[in-house]
């Protein structure tokens, strides 16, 4: 298969060439109203052509695999249309590799070991049976059911079996094996016309027994929806608040991860000048990574959808912003060192640059310090979403808890945060010992969501921080 | 097509009833970044999926791309078998097979295809993202600009074991264009999109509504915590309330019983100014087509009648469940399996102009852009996030944008309080059609 792509790669009028062939076979199992609702079995056969012809890329994408030089040949013409500068990718050395199960090489200056999952035997979800998966689900959506007021339940359990191909016109070829499987569980409570939700999500690259033995956790997400049922409103204003590791794994990815993708800042001077290396975005003990080399995350790899090596990138070191995420485009044209964060969600898109773990390294505080040196304040835990504009953020607690005098008091309704990043950062004022890294949840940005990320943080507090509410 | 009737037979000796539906879409998109063009792209995509009902359940599989040649399953089954095999392995823990697939051949006509844009060329596409972008940095020298044009065309064919059998093509044009411009660390984030499955007549009007937003955020205002009057502006709806709003009138949710709506049927829930269509036959909407994902006939189905609850929207399966009738809302995303989900909503115009509504404020905002208001509690009808784009009033005019804002509420309190509808709709992103929409009172929390 090698030699075919590489004479395909070959022979065309083009700056640069890359070919992407994908093959996938996944499961979907969904409850709604408390009752199994879907199974599902899909394969996915495509692959694509990606061409760069005087700094214009053209994009090719297909579900037939034939007539392949035909495609090259579009591609190329393409991004000759689109080609108007001189622009020359700085060539890298070519890899060939084959990445059967993911064993990520050491990263460099990697600190303290990382390792969020506890030891126990993985078990590959693609040789656990459908039965099995639907009887473990049954258990977990039985315990929602049977705990009073709780009147639905939701469950989407999701995983992946992935082959990529890359190839490039550099004389690389990479076969990469990229497993991905999550569950989000959803108890609905209902009394009168109020209706509320708590829910836990997980996810894990391809292991199943990430997912077993929550029902401890299950059972705490139906207590929570019931008691959401007659929780007040917060009342709308300015607060200090504490992020528990969750909450503030989010806050990192979307306040400020977005922001160090470079696609947004290359050709944007504006935005280059507020993101200049050096510049001071929060206090000595705020360090932000981005790590794409540690074991068994979802967002590891190891290489990225340019067959790039993955990297370890301190995004703000000690408070100062040091470094961003790149594909080879925007490293090459911001004159930065490639850091292997072009990741493509499949087959149908062109890689852009993403974040892969995202994370806040730990602090010295402990959760009961930063709690009793606030008067009043909100306790914010768990997620529903968050997004970005790259200045304004906002996100969205599933589970939040007044302050009052050192101690945590009353449940409140789920709450939103909003603000300004560049403000923020530097708005917070303790960073816990805590770190948590979250495997739920995925990412959106151009049309290609969910990209499997990972992101964490210890607890954190940040002072003058806006909630809405009534 | 022959391929298709080939899965159809094989599935028709295991299974009582059967259905394939196939959909085959390639679309060219041509993308700007930072004022420039950057990419074009094509891409092709077909896919097949098989839903079957065995021994009283139903099963379903799909397969976009037509053989597993990587051989990652690799045992010795050709295409049809694997997707056969998926199907009867799940079919074991399917729903109920407590409907009849459609025997329908014939549909009315809904126009969705126009051949003139196939034939637009990508240089003519190149010269649309042009035009847009120099038109708005005329007004405004220093936005940088994205845009992206796209022309596609998609197929699709839909035949079941009960003699059905449905197929159309329609064709889709597309253009969004976004621009920012960034003093010191403050940004400011405006943009319009539309698509259509004709050519738009005037592309200009989209560049005039940039402007228009630029102009207004000229200023800057602030506001204080508390409540205030809001107008939302046609995307300001679209940003806040549409998916909450399509999610309480889904009939999967209603049948759960997650919808708060789920037994006010004929009751009075919303203002009685409101009303709101859901409608699949509307010409040359990209969500509207001659018939649904499962072959049932397209529709148009009244939700809000003078503020009633009037009906929800389902796809066969729901609604048999249900025990009411398919309102020809089946979906599918790509090859996923078939639910309902909404067509092209439409909110009736009301009587008052904008231009009024804002006089009529001493104090208040005008959300053009909300984001994050999807993130809350929408089961609930929660709504809450930050004015991505907003303009502050007061007494009567729009003095200028305000930031560091969120409003929050609930849309079975906002939408049930007197609201001011406006005289002029307007369809946003192709897929919403309304007029500006006043709330009396709403939350406003600021820095």
């Amino acid at each position: 298969m090698r030699c075919q792509f590489a004479d395909t790669l070959k022979g065309h009028n083009a700056d640069y060439i890359e070919a992407h062939f994908e093959e996938s076979q996944s499961t979907h199992i969904i409850y709604r109203s408390g009752r199994l609702e879907e199974v599902n079995r899909a394969g996915t056969t495509g692959g694509n052509i990606r061409a760069l012809v005087r700094g214009g890329w053209g994009f090719v994408s297909f579900s037939h695999l034939d007539k392949l030089q035909e495609k090259v040949a579009l591609a190329v013409d393409e991004a000759r249309l689109a080609g108007r500068e001189e622009f020359e990718l700085p060539a890298v050395e070519p890899v060939v590799d084959t990445v059967t199960q993911f064993h990520p090489h050491p990263s460099v200056n990697s600190g303290q070991a990382l390792n969020p999952l506890p030891s126990r035997e993985r078990r590959n979800s693609a040789s656990v049976s459908l039965a099995i998966k639907k009887e473990l689900l049954d258990e977990y959506n039985d315990i929602m059911l049977s705990t009073g007021k709780i009147q639905s339940s939701r469950i989407d359990y999701h995983d992946t079996r992935r082959k990529v191909i890359f190839a490039n016109s550099e004389g690389s070829y990479i076969e990469q094996s990229k497993p991905d499987l999550t569950l989000r569980l959803t108890a609905i409570a209902k009394e009168g016309k109020e209706v509320q939700q708590a829910g836990l999500s997980l996810g894990s690259k391809g292991d199943f027994s990430v997912i077993e033995g929550l029902h401890d956790q299950v059972r705490e997400i139906t207590r929570r929806a019931a008691a959401l049922l007659s929780a007040p409103h917060v009342k709308g204003g300015e607060y200090t608040v504490i992020l528990d590791p969750i909450l503030a794994g989010v806050f990192a990815h979307e306040a400020f991860g977005h922001l160090s993708e470079s696609d947004f800042v290359y050709q944007n001077k504006q935005l280059h000048n507020i993101m200049a290396l050096g510049r001071r975005f929060g206090g000595k003990h705020l360090n932000i990574v981005d790590d794409a080399t540690i074991p068994d995350l979802r967002g590891s790899y190891k290489y990225d959808d340019e067959g790039m090596p993955a990297s370890k990138t301190y995004l703000i070191q000690e408070g100062i912003l040091v470094g961003r995420l790149h594909s080879r485009e925007t490293a090459a044209k911001m004159g930065e060192r490639p850091t292997g964060n072009a990741r493509a969600i499949n087959y149908l898109f062109p890689p852009i640059v993403r974040m892969a773990n995202t994370f806040i390294e730990p602090g010295s505080v402990s959760f009961e310090e930063m709690l009793s040196e606030i008067k009043e304040g909100i306790y914010v835990k768990d997620w529903y979403g968050g997004t970005t504009s790259l200045e304004m953020f906002t996100f969205s607690a599933a589970e939040a808890y007044m302050i009052r005098n050192g101690k945590l008091a009353e449940l409140l309704r789920p709450v939103v945060l909003s603000g300004n990043v560049f403000v923020t950062l530097g708005n917070i004022d303790a960073i816990g010992d805590d770190l948590k890294l979250n495997q739920g949840g995925g990412c959106g940005k151009a049309g290609q969501s969910p990209l499997p990320v990972s992101n964490g943080s210890p607890h954190i507090r940040i002072c003058r921080c806006v909630v809405g509410g009534r | 097509m022959e391929h298709l009737w080939e899965i159809l037979r094989s599935a028709q000796k295991v299974a009582e009833q059967a259905e394939v539906f196939w959909i085959s879409s390639g679309e060219t998109p041509v993308h700007f970044e930072a004022n420039k063009l950057k990419q074009v792209q094509t891409k092709e995509n077909t896919s097949v999926a098989l839903r079957i009902f065995k021994e009283g359940k139903v099963g379903f599989s799909a397969a976009s791309g037509p053989h597993p040649s990587l051989s990652l399953e690799g045992e010795g089954r050709n295409e049809v078998e694997t997707l056969l095999d998926m199907a009867v392995e799940t079919s074991q823990f399917g729903n109920p097979a407590n409907f009849t697939l459609p025997s329908l051949k014939g549909y009315p006509e809904v126009s969705v295809f126009d051949p003139k844009v196939g034939k637009i060329t990508v240089e003519e596409m190149i010269e649309y993202g042009n035009q847009l972008i120099a038109k708005v940095r005329e007004y405004a020298p220093d936005v940088l600009c994205d845009v992206e044009v796209t022309k596609g065309i998609s197929s699709v064919h839909i035949i079941n074991s009960q003699g059905g059998e449905a197929s159309y093509a329609k064709s889709f044009f597309g253009l969004v264009l976004e621009g920012v411009l960034i003093q010191d660390t403050d940004m400011l984030f405006v943009g319009d999109s539309e698509s259509l499955c004709c050519l738009p007549d005037k592309i200009e009007v989209m560049a005039d509504r940039v402007i228009r937003q630029l102009e207004l955020a000229k200023g800057k205002a602030t506001v204080s915590t508390k409540p205030l009057p809001v107008i939302f502006t046609p995307r300001g709806v679209a940003s806040t309330f549409l998916t909450p709003i399509a999610l309480a009138f889904n009939g999967k949710t209603v049948l759960e019983g997650a919808s708060p709506l789920k037994d006010k049927l004929g009751e009075q829930v919303f203002d009685s100014k409101l009303s709101l269509w859901d409608d699949a036959t509307l010409a040359y909407r990209v969500e509207s087509s001659p018939c649904d994902d499962e072959g049932m006939p397209s529709q148009r189905t009244p939700l809000i009648e003078g503020g009633v609850v009037s009906n929800f929207l389902y796809d066969l399966q729901t609604a048999a469940r249900a025990g009411t009738r398919s309102t020809g809302n089946c979906r599918r995303v790509g090859s996923g399996s078939p639910k309902p989900a909404t067509s092209s909503l439409v909110i009736d115009e009301g009587g008052i102009s904008f231009e009024a509504m804002v006089e009529d404020m001493r104090e208040g905002l005008v959300v053009e852009q909300l984001m994050g208001a999807e993130q809350g509690n929408l089961l609930g009808g929660d709504f809450g996030g930050n004015v991505l784009l907003g303009y502050k009033v007061e007494n009567g005019k729009i003095v200028g944008r305000v930031k560091d804002t969120m409003i929050s509420g609930n849309i079975y309190q906002v939408l049930a309080r007197p609201l001011g509808i406006g005289n002029e709709a307007r369809w946003v992103d192709g897929i919403l059609r309304t007029p500006v929409l006043y709330c009396p009172c709403l939350s406003v929390a600021a820095k």
